[in-house]
C-alpha cells in the first residue's frame, strides 16, 4: 500500500512536472463562444508569439465573489479576468483590480491617437480595459407569432398578440426598464421614475401582468435552448447568443432590436499578482486590446469592438463568411432605438430594487 | 400454483371504468401535447371504454378485435405525429386490446392463489407497477440523455428529423468535438490523473483507520470514526469552503516555502482534497466486512509466527479485499464526479470532468455534455461490469458458489 501511493506520487510528478514547466497564463471569462472567439482572435495568436500557454477559466458569472475569496486567502490564481462594467466598477472600488494607466498600458491606434481617445467614455472605470459593446435584446420565433413579426419591445408585454411563454433574466435590470417603457413612461425619465417607490411598483405592476408567462433565465444559453425548442415565443438574451442561433444553428429565430440594452464587457487584472505575472498580464493585455485584434474578435461573435478605430475594419465571419457588421448592435439599422444602461443609478438602487424584485418574485 | 385458480368473466361495470381509467391516462399525454390535457383525458377514456365495448358485447371474437386494436391505434398515431407515433399506437394497440381481454376474461386472477380477495390481488399488480414506475423514473433520465447526445444540432432538442428517424437528424459531432476539443481533453485527463490517486490514498488511509478502529482496546473509536466519517455528512458546500481557505494556506506555503511549482501544488491540493472525501466510503465498507473476520485467524499467523505487516497482507487483505474494493470504488466514483470542492479548491488548470460539464450546462447548453454523460455511463457499467466479474471469478476459484 505505501508503495503504491509513492509510486502515485511519483506518476504525478512526472505527469504534471512537464507542464509546469511551461509558462502559465490564466484567463477567466463566459465560456462557450464568447470565449472560442477570444481564444482565436487574441489567446491562440499571443500563445504563438510568446511561447505561454493559456488556460482557460470560465468563472466570469462569479468572478466577483471567487476574486474577494481569493484575495482574502491570498492565493490569486487568475491573471485576466473578463467582466462585465458593472463588476469592474465594484472590483476596483473594492481594491480587488488593478488601476490602468490607458496610455501606458494599452497600444494607441494604428494612427497615433492616444488608446485613451480611442476607447473614449468606454472606461467607466479605472480598472476596466474596455473590449466589446454588447446588448441584451429580445428575439423572436418567427413560425410562431403569426403574420405580425413584433417590432416594439412592447410586443413583450402583449400577450393576447403574442400568446406563449416568453424568457427574461431573473434579475430586475433592464426588465424594469422595459416594463416601464412599455408603461408609457419615456425614455429620458425611465431612471428619474425608477428612483421612486411609485415607480419602481409601476415597473412590478407591468411585470405582474405578464408574470404567469415567463420563463427566467440565469445563464446567457437558456434563451438560445427554449427558443430552439420552441418552448418560448420570445426572449431576452445577449445578442451574440442569437446571432449563433439565427446564423450559425439556423433556428427560425430573428432579432428583435428594439429598446436594446447596451452594455460593455471588458477585462480587469487582479490586483496583488507578482511583479512578473502582473507583466505577463500587461503585456497580454496590450496585445489583445489593440485595434486589430479587437476588430479580430468579431469575425467570430456579433459584439461591437470597443475602439473607434476597430470599428472599420469588422469584416466577416470566419466560418460562414457573412458580413458582421450588419450583425453588430451598434449598426446604425439594428440602434435605431436603443437604451444605454445607467451604471450610476444602478450602482446606487441595485440592492435595493433587486430586493424588492426578488420579493416579488416569490410571492 | 399457475392457472389453479378458476378464471371467469368479469361484468362490464368493472371492465369498463378501469380500460376507461388507462384510456384516459394515455390521452392525458397525448392531449397534453396536443394542447388540452383535459380534453385528452375525456376523449381517451371514452375512446377506450367504447372500444371495450364494441368488443365485448358486439365483436366476441378475440383475435378480430386484437388486429382491430391495433389498426385503430396506429392509424391515430400516424394521424397525430407520423410515423414514429404510428410504431407507437401499434404497440399501445396491442396493449390495450391485451388489457381489455385481460380483464374481461379475468386472466388477472388466474397467477394468483385462488384464496385471495380482491383487494390483496389488487394490491399484487399494484406493487408491480409501483415497482415498474420507480425503475421507469430511475433509468429514464439516463436513457433519454443517450439519443440526444446523437442529435445533429446544438440543442437539448428531439428535432422532428430524429423522431421521423431521418438520418440527417443524427451525428456523432458532439463526440467529435469531446476528442477533439482541448478544454474536454484537458478535463478528462486531469480526471483520470486525480481520481485514481485519490482513490489510492484513500484507500490505504481508510483501510488502515477500519482496521485500528475495529480493535476493541482503541480508546474513544467510536468518536474517532464519528470524525473520520464526518466528510460524508457535513453539506459538501461548508466542507469545500473549509477546505479553500485551509489548502490555500497549506499551497502558499508549498509554493512559497519549498518552491514547488504552482501547477503540481494544485493538484496536491486537489488530490487531498478528494481522498478526504473518499475516506469516509472505504472505512465503511472495510469496517462492515472486519465485522465477519475471525481476529483468531490473526493471533494463529501471529501465533506461528508472522509478523502483523505479513499476517495484515497474507491473512487480513485476502479476506477483507471486497470490502476494500467496493470501497475504493466508492471513492473514485465520489472523485470522479466531484465539482463542489474541485471549483473551490482548484484551479482552472485542475479543471475535471464534472466542472467542465458544470460550466458547460451554465454557459452554453451544448450537446457534447450528453456525449460525456453517455461516454460516462458506459464506462461505468464497463467498470462495475469488470469488478463483478473479477468477483465471482475468485469466489469460484475459492470454490464459492457465486451469488
Amino acid at each position: 500500500m505505501k508503495l503504491s501511493t509513492l509510486t502515485a506520487l511519483a506518476v504525478t510528478t512526472a505527469l504534471v512536472a512537464p507542464a509546469a514547466i511551461a509558462e502559465e497564463m490564466t484567463i477567466v471569462s463566459w465560456g462557450g463562444a464568447y470565449t472560442k472567439s477570444q481564444k482565436n482572435a487574441y489567446h491562440d495568436p499571443y500563445s504563438e508569439k510568446s511561447g505561454i500557454t493559456i488556460i482557460n477559466d470560465d468563472s466570469s458569472a462569479e468572478a466577483v465573489a471567487k476574486l474577494r475569496a481569493m484575495n482574502e486567502a491570498g492565493n490569486v490564481t487568475w491573471d485576466v479576468v473578463d467582466v462585465v462594467a458593472a463588476d469592474a466598477i465594484r472590483l476596483c472600488d473594492e481594491g480587488l483590480a488593478m488601476e490602468i494607466n490607458p496610455d501606458e498600458h494599452l497600444a494607441p491606434a494604428p494612427d497615433g491617437t492616444s488608446a485613451a481617445d480611442d476607447f473614449g467614455d468606454l472606461i467607466v472605470s479605472d480598472c476596466f480595459i474596455p473590449q466589446i459593446v454588447y446588448s441584451t435584446t429580445f428575439g423572436y420565433r418567427t413560425d410562431l407569432v403569426g403574420d405580425t413579426p413584433p417590432t416594439s419591445v412592447c410586443a413583450v408585454f402583449d400577450t393576447e398578440a403574442y400568446p406563449g411563454k416568453r424568457s427574461l433574466e431573473k434579475r430586475s435590470i433592464n426588465n424594469m426598464e422595459w416594463a416601464l417603457l412599455c408603461d408609457g413612461v419615456a425614455k429620458e425619465d425611465v431612471y428619474d421614475v425608477l428612483e421612486t417607490e411609485e415607480g419602481q411598483n409601476q415597473a412590478l405592476a407591468k411585470l405582474d401582468t405578464i408574470k404567469d408567462d415567463v420563463i427566467w433565465w440565469s445563464a446567457g444559453a437558456d434563451t438560445p435552448q427554449l427558443l430552439a425548442d420552441g418552448e418560448v415565443v420570445m426572449g431576452s438574451t445577449y445578442n451574440g447568443r442569437l446571432f449563433s442561433v439565427i446564423e450559425e444553428q439556423n433556428q427560425p429565430v430573428a432579432m428583435l432590436w428594439d429598446a436594446q440594452v447596451f452594455d460593455l464587457d471588458g477585462w480587469i487584472i487582479p490586483a496583488g499578482l507578482s511583479d512578473e505575472r502582473k507583466q505577463r498580464a500587461l503585456d497580454y493585455i496590450y496585445f489583445a486590446t489593440d485595434t486589430q485584434r479587437l476588430a479580430d474578435q468579431a469575425k467570430w461573435i456579433s459584439y461591437g469592438p470597443a475602439r473607434a478605430s476597430s470599428a472599420p475594419l469588422v469584416g466577416q465571419h470566419a466560418d460562414l463568411g457573412i458580413d458582421m457588421a450588419p450583425h453588430m448592435p451598434t449598426d446604425p439599422n439594428n440602434a435605431k432605438n436603443t437604451f444605454l444602461y445607467n451604471y450610476e443609478f444602478w450602482a446606487d438602487y441595485r440592492d435595493d430594487i433587486e430586493a424588492k424584485f426578488q420579493a416579488w418574485l416569490a410571492k | 400454483m399457475a392457472a389453479l385458480t378458476p378464471i371467469s368473466r368479469k361484468p362490464l361495470s368493472l371492465v369498463l371504468p378501469t380500460v376507461a381509467a388507462a384510456g384516459g391516462l394515455l390521452g392525458l399525454f397525448v392531449g397534453t401535447a396536443n394542447g388540452s390535457g383535459f380534453m385528452g383525458i375525456v376523449i381517451g377514456a371514452a375512446l377506450i371504454a367504447a372500444m371495450a365495448f364494441v368488443f365485448i358485447t358486439i365483436l366476441k371474437n378475440e383475435q378480430v378485435s386484437k388486429w382491430i386494436s391495433i389498426v385503430l391505434f396506429a392509424a391515430g398515431g400516424f394521424f397525430f405525429a407520423g410515423i414514429p407515433a404510428m410504431i407507437l399506437g401499434l404497440v399501445f394497440g396491442w396493449l390495450f386490446h391485451w388489457f381489455i381481454y385481460w380483464l374481461y376474461e379475468g386472466r388477472y386472477r388466474a397467477k394468483v392463489l385462488p384464496y385471495l380477495t380482491p383487494g390483496q390481488v389488487l394490491w399484487h399488480y399494484g406493487f408491480r407497477v409501483i415497482c415498474g414506475a420507480i425503475f421507469v423514473f430511475l433509468i429514464t433520465p439516463i436513457l433519454v440523455v443517450m439519443p440526444l447526445s446523437f442529435n445533429s444540432q446544438d440543442f437539448f432538442t428531439f428535432t422532428p428529423e430524429m423522431l421521423q428517424f431521418k438520418a440527417e437528424g443524427y451525428s456523432l459531432k458532439h463526440y467529435k468535438d469531446f476528442f477533439s476539443n482541448n478544454e474536454w481533453q484537458r478535463s478528462f485527463k486531469n480526471s483520470l490523473l486525480i481520481a485514481p490517486i485519490a482513490t489510492i490514498i484513500s484507500v490505504s488511509l481508510g483501510t488502515l483507520a477500519a482496521i485500528g478502529l475495529s480493535q476493541s482496546h482503541v480508546p474513544g473509536r467510536r468518536a474517532i470514526m464519528a470524525i473520520m466519517i464526518s466528510p460524508m455528512i457535513v453539506p459538501l458546500i461548508i466542507s469545500a469552503t473549509g477546505m479553500f481557505f485551509f489548502y490555500s494556506d497549506i499551497g502558499n506555503w508549498l509554493e512559497g516555502t519549498l518552491g514547488l511549482p504552482k501547477n503540481f501544488v494544485g493538484y496536491v491540493k486537489v488530490i487531498l482534497a478528494h481522498s478526504v472525501l473518499g475516506i469516509p466510503f472505504v472505512i465503511i465498507t472495510v469496517t462492515a466486512t472486519l465485522v465477519g473476520f475471525d481476529q483468531s485467524l490473526t493471533r494463529a499467523a501471529a501465533n506461528m509466527g508472522a509478523d502483523p505487516v505479513r499476517t495484515f497482507f497474507k491473512i487480513q487483505m485476502p479476506l477483507i479485499l471486497p470490502g476494500v474494493i467496493s470501497g475504493g470504488l466508492f471513492a473514485f466514483i465520489t472523485s470522479f464526479d466531484e465539482v463542489v470542492v474541485v471549483l473551490f479548491v482548484g484551479s482552472a488548470s485542475q479543471k475535471t470532468l464534472p466542472w467542465q460539464m458544470f460550466t458547460g450546462l451554465r454557459e452554453q447548453i451544448s450537446p457534447t455534455i450528453l456525449a460525456v454523460a453517455t461516454i460516462l455511463v458506459g464506462i461505468s457499467i464497463c467498470l462495475l461490469a469488470t469488478v463483478e466479474l473479477l468477483r465471482r471469478r475468485s469466489e469460484r476459484l475459492r470454490g464459492m458458489s457465486p451469488t
